[in-house]
């Protein structure tokens, strides 16, 4: 044997144990029976249904994606403005700003949530929903502010200056020229964001207030418990969310820039 | 008949980045409907000074004024100029048409205008069909030309053309050259044009700036400064010149001897040694004989105001019409530019160099 063949192999072997477990659970969760496990008996939607009774569950789902909605808001404006401020202006100590808006990806989450907790503690405030979703604003940032700093060091600054050279002010040339050429990068970054805080659990363990369950931390409470089913169907309704999202998100803005071009042809 | 003005006068202007000086004291005037060309090596503040007169780079110090106003400080939307860029900077998200339009949209020009004055300029660069085309659908001469229509619809005072010419190929270049030329006559708009390339500065420049190390060396008509250049930098900078140190000699008389260190001796008119005579004291200087002004023959045919060298071919560069050669004379070779009839000279042929005493410039002696 060649050693390509051996490599790849060894690649599907890789993939397989990646994706094994969540095809598995996508398959149980469509298993009509009552212990969630092989052999598979018969398709059913019961444990869907189920899910959608539970008001724990459904609870969660809307702390979810309302903490999701919010952090990827707050986060793509601050981002954006962060990249923007990064890329486009000279400000004394800008290396050392730079490199704290990226540092939360750098250090461990345990650490920054504990750490913000001890934060917290010292500021004498309580844990609230808001607090959560500062949290998740703060480890969602960077991954905005790289995203879109790559956009932007790529829009030359030439463009915008043309279009000052023709009159329009600086606010009309970020509005009419580099707000669209960036648009796909803040839009990546949306996406990114809210997957970041749908399915994050470590921070949220630490810095949700009593009473507050997100889907993640809802699921890792039931698995306490039992391993019902419904977990299976609500890890289905999760990489959907997670998964099928930003795939629809780039699919939906392909779409739109290929009937862009179509329309300037004819 | 109205009186020229200028478009643009630059009144001892200097721009520092930090400790660096880019630009110093500079004095400068873009007369009305001239084409005026910054030329000079890369690095010698050509755009620094350009994006000073669009307002992109603030001046440090001294005044600039667009048609007899200061406005050092006002902000570039506000100035209504045309800048042309080596980049195009088309806007990739727009329309051809809305790329046009896009400068009269800040003008208050009735919407029904828009569209005919977008369809004029598309016509005065030849490319009256591609309105409804993204920029990444034209070639890289129709995207420049595109961008030239968008910097001149909004009928700008000052025309500024940053290499517009330098990212397309030769042929391009050359065509676009003549139509770029051809639209600022019709215009009759102010222009100025930067480029490293001297013969694009020769052919299209009423008056031509050739810059070095942050400070103009000369300016004048292209003939003007191609002919009698002031300095050695401007004599090697424009074409090919040998330079070489030497003593005038002899009283003043319509045709001087200047005895060249190498030990040949050389022709000048009045006129150019006049132009060191205010350098007291000292008679030694250099002479300039540019490559081109240098006549092969093979024999000597003795002719008034003229001296022929005798020298041997080193080396010849085939270069179409004309031929570069190296020809040895006591040692030093000299560079000389012939057009070639049937057959240039041969390698190691023994041949004269004819100089004309017109041809040699004379320039003060010392260092610059
Ligand atoms: N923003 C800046 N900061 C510091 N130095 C600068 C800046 N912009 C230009 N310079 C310096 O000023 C000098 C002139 O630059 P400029 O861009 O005007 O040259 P140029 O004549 O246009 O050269 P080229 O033919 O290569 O385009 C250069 O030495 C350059 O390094
Ligand atoms: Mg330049």
């Amino acid at each position: 044997m060649t050693g390509w063949s051996w490599i790849r192999i060894a690649t599907i072997l890789v993939y397989l144990f990646l994706f094994a477990p969540v095809a598995v659970v996508i398959l149980l969760a469509f298993n009509a029976n009552q212990f969630g496990s092989f052999p598979i008996q018969g398709f059913s939607l019961r444990w869907f249904e189920a899910l959608y009774h539970n008001d724990a569950i459904v609870r969660a789902f809307k702390t979810s994606l309302l903490l999701g909605v919010l952090t990827s808001a707050i986060s793509t404006t601050l981002g954006t403005l962060a990249a923007l401020a990064m890329v486009r202006y000279d400000f004394p100590g800008k290396r050392t700003v730079s490199s704290l808006l990226v540092a939360p990806i750098l250090i461990p989450e345990v650490v920054l949530a504990v750490a913000l907790l001890l934060f917290l503690q010292f500021l004498s405030l309580p844990k609230s929903f808001f607090l959560l979703l500062m949290g998740h604003v703060v480890f969602t940032l960077p991954f905005v502010v790289l995203v879109v700093q790559a956009r932007l060091v790529s829009i030359r600054r030439d463009v915008e200056e043309a279009a000052m050279s023709l009159g329009a002010t600086p606010i009309q040339t970020f509005f009419e020229i580099t707000l669209p050429l960036m648009l796909p990068a803040v839009m990546a970054g949306m996406l990114f964001s809210f997957t970041i805080s749908f399915d994050d659990i470590t921070g949220t363990l630490f810095w949700k207030p009593g009473g507050i369950e997100t889907v993640p931390t809802q699921i890792f409470a039931m698995l306490r418990n039992s391993i019902s089913p419904e977990i299976n169907a609500l890890g289905a309704v999760m990489v959907i969310f997670t998964v099928a999202l930003p795939l629809l998100g780039t699919a939906i803005a392909r779409r739109m820039s290929a009937a862009k071009m179509k329309s300037a042809k004819t | 008949m109205a009186e020229t003005r200028n478009a643009v006068e630059l009144r001892n202007v200097v721009k520092r980045f930090g400790e660096f000086t880019a630009v110093q004291r500079m004095n400068l005037t873009v007369p009305d409907n001239s084409f005026v060309t910054f030329l000079g090596p890369s690095g010698c503040g050509k755009t620094t000074t350009l994006r000073m007169i669009a307002g992109l780079t603030d001046i440090t110090d001294g005044d600039l004024l667009i048609r007899d106003k200061r406005v050092n400080a006002l902000p570039i939307h506000k100035r209504n100029l045309g800048l042309v860029f080596q980049s195009y900077a088309l806007f990739p998200h727009k329309t051809i048409f809305d790329n046009i339009a896009f400068g009269l949209k800040y003008r208050k020009i009735p919407r029904s205008m828009i569209g005919e004055k977008v369809k004029r300029a598309l016509d005065l660069v030849q490319l009256p069909n591609v309105g409804d085309r993204y920029p990444n659908q034209l070639s890289g001469g129709q995207q420049q030309r595109i961008a030239l229509a968008r910097a001149i619809v909004i009928e700008p005072d000052v025309l500024l053309l940053d290499e517009p010419l330098s990212a397309l190929d030769a042929n391009l270049r050359e065509e676009m050259r003549v139509e770029l030329k051809r639209i600022q006559r019709e215009l009759g708009i102010a222009t100025v044009f930067v480029t490293h390339d001297q013969s694009e500065a020769l052919a299209m420049s009423d008056k031509l700036v050739v810059m070095n190390n942050g400070m103009i060396e000369q300016e004048g008509a292209p003939e003007d400064v191609y002919n009698n250049p002031v300095s050695a930098f401007v004599a090697d900078f424009l074409g090919h010149s040998n330079i070489i140190a030497g003593e005038l000699d002899g009283p003043d008389q319509e045709y001087m001897p200047v005895h060249l260190s190498s030990g040949e001796t050389l022709l000048t008119t009045r006129q150019q040694a006049g132009r060191v005579a205010r350098v007291e004291g000292s008679k030694s200087v250099r002479a300039v004989i540019r490559a081109e002004k240098i006549d092969l023959s093979t024999e000597n045919i003795p002719q008034d105001g003229m001296v022929a060298l005798p020298g041997r071919i080193k080396t010849v560069d085939y270069l179409g019409q004309t031929a570069r050669y190296f020809v040895t004379v006591n040692g030093r070779d000299w560079q000389v530019i012939n057009p070639i009839n049937a057959h240039p000279h041969a390698e190691g042929a023994d041949v004269f160099m004819n100089i004309a005493a017109r041809n040699c410039v004379i320039l003060p002696g010392h260092a610059d």
